[in-house]
């Protein structure tokens, strides 16, 4: 086992609780994902496969494959939470009978919004892997 | 850098001017369908139970279509309201409902219902104001707006919801249904400024659009 595989595993896990916990939002809890909430769907739920198979054969090259989904995971993360906290301006677009992206609560965790917990995930994973990366490098 | 990498590049800048290319053309090509629509039946832009703001026969008609539940529509009114009192002779707002959401129907009738009692302005920005209270998508609570619309609009309300039985008021929403079927309108809110739609949705692209109009009237 190398150095830091801990790390490795560590972002895995977040991939799979988040990935998990959006399929249940999404599947039990019948919350309609917004469009940004889809993008980061995208970016996360391809990770569980990536950095799973990367910890599975403790390959350093899947940290790396995983980075640009982390990434834009997580710019979409940022700017969906500054959306929801109204510091960027938002840009009206029209309605149709879709969901609003600037009102999604997950009411069960007293008002805590999605798109935080998406920013927290993707950070973390980011951090995570930017510290195994170093770590592992020669 | 290895002609790997400017193989890589390059493959996804084709792939992205293609997608440009294709988003431009085909909202063109969308635009211009539904002008057409639109100078085909321009008898479907205006009915005689439209409400209309501003001076009634002011050479420049903005339609909205719109909707009570809509926060986009909650957004704009302030902003339209704005852009018509620096016009206060030329433009005047043509109102069409377009109900895409759960509950919307009964909003409009009650709407229908307070022209009849004068109160059509009052209770319009009344139930605008509290819209975030009622409107929820999942789950409306129209009874809430009922009350606002009495209490903050002074409407009647038992005569209201008499009117809204009313086939006259029922008649009215069917026909603005029919139109905006007809006319192809999906969102709100949607504008036609004299028969003219966006280029792109926003407030910057309806003020020009006005602004436009205006001089072509100005300047014989």
């Amino acid at each position: 086992m190398k150095r830091g595989w801990t790390y490795l595993l560590g972002a895995w896990a977040i991939a799979l609780a988040s990935t998990f916990g959006a399929l249940f939002i999404g599947e039990v809890m019948l919350m309609v994902p917004c469009t940004l909430c889809w993008y980061q769907r995208i970016a996360m739920f391809p990770l569980v496969f990536v950095l799973g198979m990367a910890c599975y054969s403790d390959d350093r090259r899947g940290a790396l494959y995983a980075l640009p989904l982390v990434w834009s995971g997580l710019l979409l993360a940022v700017y969906h939470t500054l959306l929801v906290a109204g510091l960027v301006p938002k840009a009206w677009v029209p309605c149709g009978a879709g969901v609003s992206c600037a009102d999604q609560k997950l009411e069960i965790l007293n008002g805590i919004q999605i798109p935080w917990l998406s920013l927290a995930a993707f950070l973390t994973m980011a951090v995570l892997l930017a510290v195994y990366l170093r770590k592992t490098s020669k | 850098m290895n002609s790997k990498k400017i193989t890589v590049a390059v493959l996804l800048a084709v792939v992205l001017a293609a997608f440009l290319f294709g988003m431009n053309s085909y909202q063109r090509r969308v635009q211009n369908a539904q002008a057409e629509k639109v100078t085909q039946q321009t008898d479907r832009l205006v009915r005689f139970h439209s409400p209309i703001f501003g001076p009634t026969n002011a050479p420049v008609t903005i339609v909205e279509f719109f909707d009570p539940a809509c926060e986009t529509c909650r957004a704009f009114y302030p902003m339209v309201k704005e852009l018509m009192k620096q016009y206060p002779n030329d433009v005047r707002l043509v109102l069409r409902y377009a109900p895409f959401h759960q509950g919307s129907d009964q909003v409009v009738k009650l709407l229908e219902a307070a022209k009849r009692q004068d109160r059509y302005v009052q209770v319009l920005e009344a139930i605008l104001e509290a819209q975030p209270a009622w409107a929820d998508h999942g789950k409306p609570n129209i009874e809430l707006a009922f009350k606002v619309a009495e209490q903050q609009a002074g409407l009647d309300l038992a005569k209201a919801k008499a009117d809204m039985a009313n086939a006259a008021v029922d008649l009215a929403l069917q026909q603005d249904i029919q139109d905006l079927t007809a006319l192809e309108v999906t969102k709100t809110p949607t504008f036609l400024v004299n028969g003219r739609g966006l280029p792109s949705f926003g407030l910057d692209q309806l003020t020009a659009l006005v602004a436009e109009e205006v001089a072509k009237v100005k300047k014989p």
